[in-house]
C-alpha cells in the first residue's frame, strides 16, 4: 500500500472554542491539551492554574505536574491522574503523544503529537536559559511547532539571571539594615531565584511568605536543593534585618509587609525590563528575571526547531508572526482564550 | 559607564533622600578616577555639550530595526529612549568594548556635528540595555533622576566623612565654585588622601551664616534688648561678590551655585569691592513683587531683554562680609551694621537698597509686627516673617544655635477634603501617604465639584497615618495603579505659606508648601473650604 502523505497539522490539532472545553483540541486522540473548563480527557503541560485547571475526568501530564495539581487543587486535580514520564511515547487512540522537557518550570513539558506520520508540538510556556530546578528545553524537530509569545517583542531580552542576582546582593551590602523583599510567583519563579541565590554562593536562611512554603517543600521532595527556609511570619523584626524574603507580588504593598524593617521592595518578572512597568508596581529594585522566552529565545528556538508551520499563541502574537513570516515560515496567531493569567 | 549607568538606573527607582543618599556615596566609593568626576558632573549639571536631538536616535535606530517591530515595540514601550535602549540589536559577533563615562564625554566634546552619529552607534554598540538607557539619557540632556546638586554635595559629604575627613555639606559647598569635573582633588581630599582643595583667588564664596526657626518658647529665655530684627524677605539668599568691575561680579546662591549669568541686571552694577550679604528679589518702582515674580527670572541659564525689563531683579542688603578687601565678619552684628550703612551711603549703588531695621523693646511689639506682616500695606506678599540677630553675633559658616533666629509669620490654614490618596515608599510602601486634597468650586451637594489645590505628605504622627490608612481603604471609590481615589468625606486642615495662580493645575492656584496640619475626623465633607476662599488669598 502506497503512503498516503501525512494530513495537514491544521486538520487534525486545532483551537478550541470555551464552551467546548478551550485550549487545543487534538480530534483522532480524542483529548485536549491544557484545557480552560473541565473536559473528559485532558494533557497538561505544566502547573501554573492558567494551563492546569481543576475538574477534568482524565488527566495525563508528568509527576511533578500531578503532585504540583494535587497541592494546588486537592480533590478537584481530576478524576483519575496518570503520570507520563518525559520521552515515552503512549498511544491515546490514534495518536502517539510524547511529553519533552520545556525549561518552564519543574515538570513542564512540550507535548509532542504523532498521527498518520504528522508531527505537532505544543511548547506550553517555555525558556532556554540556564534553571537549576528544571529540566531544559530540548528542541523536537515538526510540521507544526506551537509557540507562546509572552514576551513576543524584541524590547524584551532578558538580561542574565546572575547578573541580576548580583544586583540583588550588592543591594544587600548598599542597605544592610533593610530587609530585601521579592516578590516572586509561588510556582517556579520563587524556586528559581533561591536556586540561582544559592549558586551565587548565598547561603543563608532565605525566609518565605506562607503562600511560599507548600510549593517549595514541594520542589525539595522532588530532589531540587533549595537550601535552609524558614517562613516569614515568625521572627522578629531584628532577626529580619538583611534578610532576603521572597513574597507574593500581592502581598509586597499589603499590611503583610509591615512587619519588615524598611522593606527594599524588589520584584522579579520579565515585565520588569519596562520601567513604567516596574514604577506602576512601586518597586524599588526591579530584577528582569523570567520563565518564558525572550524575544531572542523564541527567535532561536523558531530557527532550531525549523517547523515550516508556526502558530504562535498568548502574547504579543503580531510581532512574532511578522518576524517569522520575514523568515521564511509560515506562521499565523493562534487565538487562544485564557492564558497568560497566573505567572510572567 | 557601567557603574554610572547602574546608579542612575538604581536612582531612578529610589525615592527616599536617604537612600539616594547611599546610592551616590556606594558610587562614589566603588568608581575610579576620572570617572566619578564625570558621573558627578552630570547630576551637577556640570558637563558642557551640546545635546543631541531625538530626531538623530531615531534616525539611528530605523537604520539597525525592522519599521514594524520598533513601532510594535515603541507602542508598547511609550518612551524613545528606552524603547532604543531596550530593542537595539547586539550586532553578531560585535566585540565593540564598553566605552567609559570618560570617554564619552571628552568625545562629545570635542566632536563634530558629523562625527556625533557614528559616535553614538559605536557605544550602542558597546553597551548593554541599562547602559544604552543611561547613555541616551545623558546625552538628550535629561536626567530627571530626582538628584538636586545639593543632594549630590551631601553624599560628598558623607562619602568624606566615611573615610574619616572632617567635612559637612557646607564646606563642599564653599569650595564647589572653584572646582571642575571631574573633581579629582576634591575625591582625593574627601578620600583622606590630599588637601582641602586650594580656591583662592577664583571668586571665592564665603559660606553663609544661616539662622534656626525660633520656638516660641525660647523667647522666655532670651532678652529683647540683646537682638536686632528685620523683615524676612521671601526671596533668595545671595552673597555678592564684587571685584572691581561688573564682568568680575560674582552671584552666589545659598549653595554656593554662581547664578551672575541669570542676573546681569544685579551684576551691571557690582563695580565696587566688597563682599555682601541680601535677598535677591523682583521689585517694580521700588515695590517687591512675590516670590512668584521672581521664580520666572530662577534656573535660566540666559534671560531675554523682556525679562529683564519686566522682571527687573533688585537686591536687599542686609549684611556686610568684606569692605574692599577688609575682612569683617570677626565684628559684632551692629558694627557691621554700621559699616553697611557707611559703605551704602558712601558707594549708593543702583538696584540695591538697605533692609531697614525694625523698631521694637519688647517681644510682644516684634509679634505684633510680625502677625501683620501678611497685611501690611507696605510689601504684602514679600515678607515671609522676621529675623532675629543678636547685637554681638559674628559672622560665622553654618548654622550655629542661637546667634540669629527666624520667626516665621503662622501659615494660612484651609479645610480641605480628601481626593486621592498614593502609597509611599520605604517604611510607609504599605500605607496610603500621599494626599491630594480639593477644595469645592460651586455649592456642594448641588453641582458643585471638588477640585484638586494641593498635595501633602506629612504633618502627621505614625498614628494617624494608621488611621488614614484605613480610612483610605474602607472609602475606596477608585484605584489606578499606586493612586485610590476615595469618596468625599475626610477633611484635613491643610496649613500652607501662600497661594499662586497657577495655569498648571485644573484650580488655576497652587499653594506654597502645604502641610496637614490637623485631620478633621469631626468635619463633614461639604463643610470644607471653597475655592473662592483660597482665590482670595491669592497673592497677585
Amino acid at each position: 500500500m502506497p503512503a498516503a502523505s501525512p494530513p495537514p497539522p491544521d486538520s487534525w490539532v486545532r483551537p478550541c472554542p470555551p464552551e467546548q472545553g478551550g485550549g487545543l483540541w487534538v480530534e483522532p486522540g480524542g483529548f485536549h491539551v491544557d484545557p480552560t473548563r473541565a473536559v473528559t480527557r485532558a494533557v497538561i503541560t505544566h502547573g501554573h492554574s492558567d494551563h492546569a485547571r481543576p475538574g477534568h475526568a482524565q488527566v495525563l501530564a508528568t509527576a511533578p505536574t500531578l503532585d504540583i495539581m494535587r497541592a494546588r487543587l486537592g480533590a478537584s486535580a481530576g478524576g483519575s491522574l496518570q503520570t507520563l514520564p518525559y520521552h515515552q511515547p503512549l498511544r491515546i487512540q490514534d495518536v502517539t503523544v510524547t511529553l519533552v522537557p520545556a525549561g518552564h518550570v519543574l515538570g513542564s513539558a512540550q507535548v509532542v503529537l504523532e498521527y498518520q506520520g504528522s508531527r505537532v508540538v505544543v511548547s506550553g510556556d517555555y525558556k532556554r536559559r540556564h534553571d537549576p530546578t528544571c529540566a531544559p528545553f530540548e528542541p523536537v524537530a515538526c510540521d507544526a511547532f506551537i509557540t507562546e509569545a509572552t514576551f513576543g517583542l524584541p524590547v524584551f531580552r532578558h538580561p542574565p539571571a546572575a547578573a541580576e542576582i548580583a544586583r540583588l546582593l550588592h543591594a544587600g551590602q548598599v542597605f544592610p539594615e533593610r530587609s530585601l523583599v521579592v516578590g516572586c510567583y509561588a510556582l517556579g519563579k520563587c524556586q528559581r531565584l533561591i536556586a540561582h541565590l544559592r549558586e551565587a554562593g548565598y547561603d543563608k536562611p532565605l525566609y518565605l511568605h506562607g503562600a511560599h512554603l507548600p510549593l517549595c517543600e514541594l520542589y525539595q521532595r522532588h530532589g531540587v536543593d533549595l537550601g535552609e527556609l524558614r517562613p516569614a511570619t515568625v521572627t522578629g523584626k531584628e532577626e529580619m534585618q538583611g534578610a532576603i524574603v521572597l513574597a507574593p507580588p500581592s502581598a509586597l504593598m499589603d499590611k503583610w509587609a509591615r512587619r519588615l524593617p524598611d522593606p527594599l521592595i524588589a520584584y522579579a518578572s520579565g515585565w520588569m525590563r519596562v520601567r513604567a512597568r516596574a514604577r506602576q508596581h512601586g518597586v524599588e529594585m526591579p530584577l528582569v528575571i523570567s520563565d518564558h522566552a525572550d524575544w531572542d529565545e523564541l527567535c532561536e528556538t523558531l530557527q532550531d526547531v525549523a517547523a515550516p508551520e508556526v502558530w504562535v499563541t498568548h502574547g504579543a502574537e503580531e510581532a512574532l508572526v511578522h518576524w517569522a513570516n520575514l523568515n521564511g515560515f509560515r506562521a499565523r496567531p493562534l487565538h487562544l482564550i485564557g492564558f497568560g493569567d497566573e505567572e510572567t | 559607564m557601567e557603574r554610572f549607568a547602574a546608579l542612575i538606573d538604581a536612582l531612578a527607582y529610589q525615592p527616599a533622600r536617604n537612600g539616594k543618599l547611599r546610592l551616590l556615596v556606594d558610587y562614589f566609593a566603588q568608581t575610579p578616577d576620572p570617572d566619578r568626576g564625570y558621573g558627578l558632573a552630570a547630576l551637577t549639571g556640570g558637563l558642557s555639550f551640546a545635546a543631541a536631538k531625538p530626531a538623530l536616535v531615531r534616525e539611528l535606530v530605523a537604520s539597525h530595526t525592522d519599521a514594524t517591530l520598533f513601532a510594535l515595540s515603541y507602542d508598547f514601550v511609550g518612551d524613545l529612549a528606552e524603547t532604543v535602549a531596550l530593542i537595539w540589536p547586539q550586532r553578531p559577533g560585535s566585540n565593540q568594548p564598553s566605552p567609559s563615562l570618560t570617554e564619552i564625554v571628552a568625545a562629545l566634546a570635542g566632536a563634530k556635528r558629523a562625527d556625533v552619529p557614528g559616535l553614538i552607534e559605536g557605544w550602542l554598540d558597546g553597551l548593554d540595555a541599562t547602559g544604552r538607557w543611561a547613555l541616551l539619557k545623558l546625552i538628550t540632556g535629561g536626567m530627571r533622576i530626582g538628584v538636586s546638586a545639593r543632594l549630590a554635595k551631601t553624599a560628598l559629604a558623607d562619602y568624606g566623612t566615611a573615610h574619616g575627613v572632617a567635612v559637612d555639606v557646607d564646606a563642599i559647598e564653599e569650595i564647589w565654585h572653584g572646582l571642575t569635573p571631574p573633581y579629582q582633588p576634591l575625591f582625593a581630599w574627601l578620600s583622606g588622601g590630599g588637601p582641602r582643595p586650594d580656591v583662592a583667588g577664583t571668586g571665592g564664596f564665603r559660606p553663609m551664616m544661616l539662622s534656626h526657626p525660633l520656638e516660641e518658647a525660647d523667647l522666655e529665655s532670651l532678652s529683647a534688648a540683646d537682638f536686632r530684627a528685620e523683615w524676612k524677605w521671601d526671596g533668595i539668599r545671595v552673597q555678592l561678590v564684587a571685584r572691581g568691575q561688573p564682568g568680575a561680579a560674582r552671584i552666589y546662591s545659598r549653595t554656593g551655585d554662581q547664578i551672575a549669568a541669570a542676573f546681569p541686571d544685579v551684576a551691571a552694577h557690582m563695580g565696587f569691592t566688597a563682599v555682601l550679604d541680601g535677598e535677591l528679589l523682583v521689585a517694580r518702582d521700588g515695590r517687591i513683587a512675590p516670590f512668584n515674580d521672581l521664580q520666572q527670572r530662577l534656573n535660566r541659564k540666559q534671560v531675554t531683554a523682556k525679562l529683564l525689563k519686566d522682571h527687573p531683579a533688585w537686591v536687599r542688603l542686609y549684611d556686610i562680609l568684606f569692605d574692599g578687601d577688609e575682612d569683617l565678619r570677626g565684628l559684632p552684628f551692629d558694627e557691621r551694621r554700621a559699616r553697611l550703612e557707611g559703605w551704602f551711603a558712601r558707594t549708593n549703588p543702583t538696584g540695591m537698597d538697605l533692609s531697614p531695621l525694625l523698631d521694637f523693646s519688647h517681644w510682644e511689639e516684634l509679634a505684633a509686627l510680625r502677625l501683620n506682616a501678611r497685611d501690611s500695606a507696605v510689601e504684602d506678599g514679600a515678607i515671609e516673617g522676621v529675623m532675629l540677630k543678636r547685637r554681638d553675633s559674628t559672622y560665622v559658616a553654618g548654622r550655629p544655635k542661637g546667634p540669629w533666629f527666624k520667626w516665621k509669620r503662622g501659615p494660612l490654614v484651609a479645610d480641605c477634603v480628601l481626593m486621592y490618596a498614593q502609597r509611599g515608599h520605604g517604611k510607609r510602601s504599605s500605607f496610603y501617604s500621599d494626599y491630594t486634597f480639593g477644595a469645592w468650586r460651586g455649592q456642594p451637594g448641588d453641582g458643585g465639584e471638588l477640585v484638586p489645590v494641593g498635595k501633602a505628605y506629612f504633618g502627621f504622627t505614625d498614628e494617624e497615618l494608621a488611621q488614614i490608612d484605613r480610612w483610605v481603604r474602607n472609602h475606596t471609590s477608585n484605584r489606578f495603579g499606586p493612586v485610590r481615589e476615595v469618596s468625599p468625606g475626610l477633611v484635613f486642615e491643610v496649613a500652607f505659606d501662600s497661594v499662586h495662580p497657577s495655569a498648571r493645575h485644573k484650580s488655576g492656584i497652587a499653594m506654597r508648601f502645604p502641610r496637614i496640619s490637623r485631620i478633621r475626623w469631626d468635619k463633614p465633607a461639604a463643610e470644607a473650604d471653597r475655592l473662592e476662599t483660597l482665590e482670595r488669598m491669592v497673592i497677585s
